[in-house]
């Protein structure tokens, strides 16, 4: 097995440099204004992706062969579902519990598991989040409106060109017995991410 | 007119091969997306209409298939990507040389990039 860490620098695919190659000479002719082209894009983020995750999370809930599937090769595991991603990359599920609680980050907007999540949002590409996740994560939780318990340990995983995370959230309290695409439809894109928890059950 | 939801609803009403679910397009990943919007802006600055844009797309299309792609979902937005680059062409915004030129020093930005740092281009990326 191959050490995936040892790329020390950035990849792009043939196809990425190719627009981003259009991107950039259309912003310098003036025909393309970027800041409308992010927005636009932006309605695209929580669109398609996060679904799928969802999908995969509440299948490692009610489903225990699955979820050690899921730990052993999330790769081949989320493929199952038929959502796979390019060559060459690879997914690793990290499980919360009541003692850790994971979290991603990556500077590099290439470096977000897509097939699973979908576009990566804005904030996550951002210079704050990027420099702030790994230097004090209860801060950057605390933004996003998340507060653990003061011993729950926070891991933070710093995504890599191979290799992305994807965090599978605690099932939520008081959803014995749902089905699965009642348990989908709680998960959300940040607890994904592990910037947030998946909604709570609505009483009554 | 703004670069918004409307537009993309516009380009996918236009557009009957888009790949789409019912709330508009979908797609496989981010360069997709980005690709999308850089048909729509220049759309919208009138570089082409989206009868032309088809036509174009179907040729594209057409020369792709002649070359042996089973035409696949999962092809789309590469043949998308060839029309973007035919059509600046053929329009004189931007030449292949220029794009080519962007590419490689794109790839040159990547290649110094340590990972985990955002990719910029910068102006010496372009003398090699």
């Amino acid at each position: 097995m191959t050490d995936h860490h040892d790329h020390d620098h950035s990849e792009l695919s043939e196809t990425e440099l190719r627009v981003r190659a259009l991107e950039s000479v259309l912003t310098e002719n003036g025909y393309v204004d970027p800041a409308a082209l992010d927005l636009l894009i932006e309605t695209y983020e929580t669109k398609v992706g996060p679904r799928n995750g969802a999908a995969v999370v509440a299948k490692a809930w009610v489903d225990p062969a699955y979820r050690a599937r899921l730990f052993t090769d999330a790769t081949a595991a989320i493929a199952e579902l038929g959502y796979e991603g390019r060559q060459g990359e690879h997914i690793v599920a990290v499980e919360n519990t009541e003692t850790t609680h994971n979290m991603v980050v990556c500077t590099l907007c290439s470096c977000y598991p897509w097939p699973v999540l979908g576009l990566p949002p804005v904030w996550y590409k951002s210079a704050p989040y990027r420099s702030r996740a790994v230097k004090e994560p209860r801060g950057v939780l605390a933004d996003f409106g998340v507060t653990l318990p003061d011993d729950t340990a926070i891991r933070v995983w710093d995504s890599t060109a191979e290799i992305r995370y994807l965090v599978i959230p605690m099932r939520p309290k008081g959803t014995e017995g749902w089905s699965e695409q009642q348990l989908a439809d709680l998960v959300t894109r940040d607890s994904m991410i592990g910037t947030g928890l998946p909604n709570a059950p609505e009483a009554g | 007119m703004a670069l918004d939801a409307q537009a993309a609803a516009e380009a996918t009403n236009a557009l009957r091969g888009l790949p789409r679910d019912d709330g508009g397009p979908v797609f496989r990943a981010p360069w997709e997306a980005h690709a999308f919007a850089l048909a729509l802006a220049l759309h919208q600055r009138g570089v082409f209409s989206w009868s032309e844009w088809a036509t174009a797309l179907a040729a594209e299309i057409k020369r792709a298939q002649a070359a042996g792609d089973p035409d696949s979902g999962e092809t789309y937005y590469q043949r998308w990507l060839a029309t973007l680059e035919r059509l600046v062409a053929d329009k004189g915004v931007a030449s292949a040389e220029t794009l080519h030129r962007y590419r490689d020093a794109w790839n040159h930005a990547a290649d110094r990039t340590p990972h985990g740092k955002p990719i910029e281009l910068k102006p010496e990326d372009f003398e090699r």
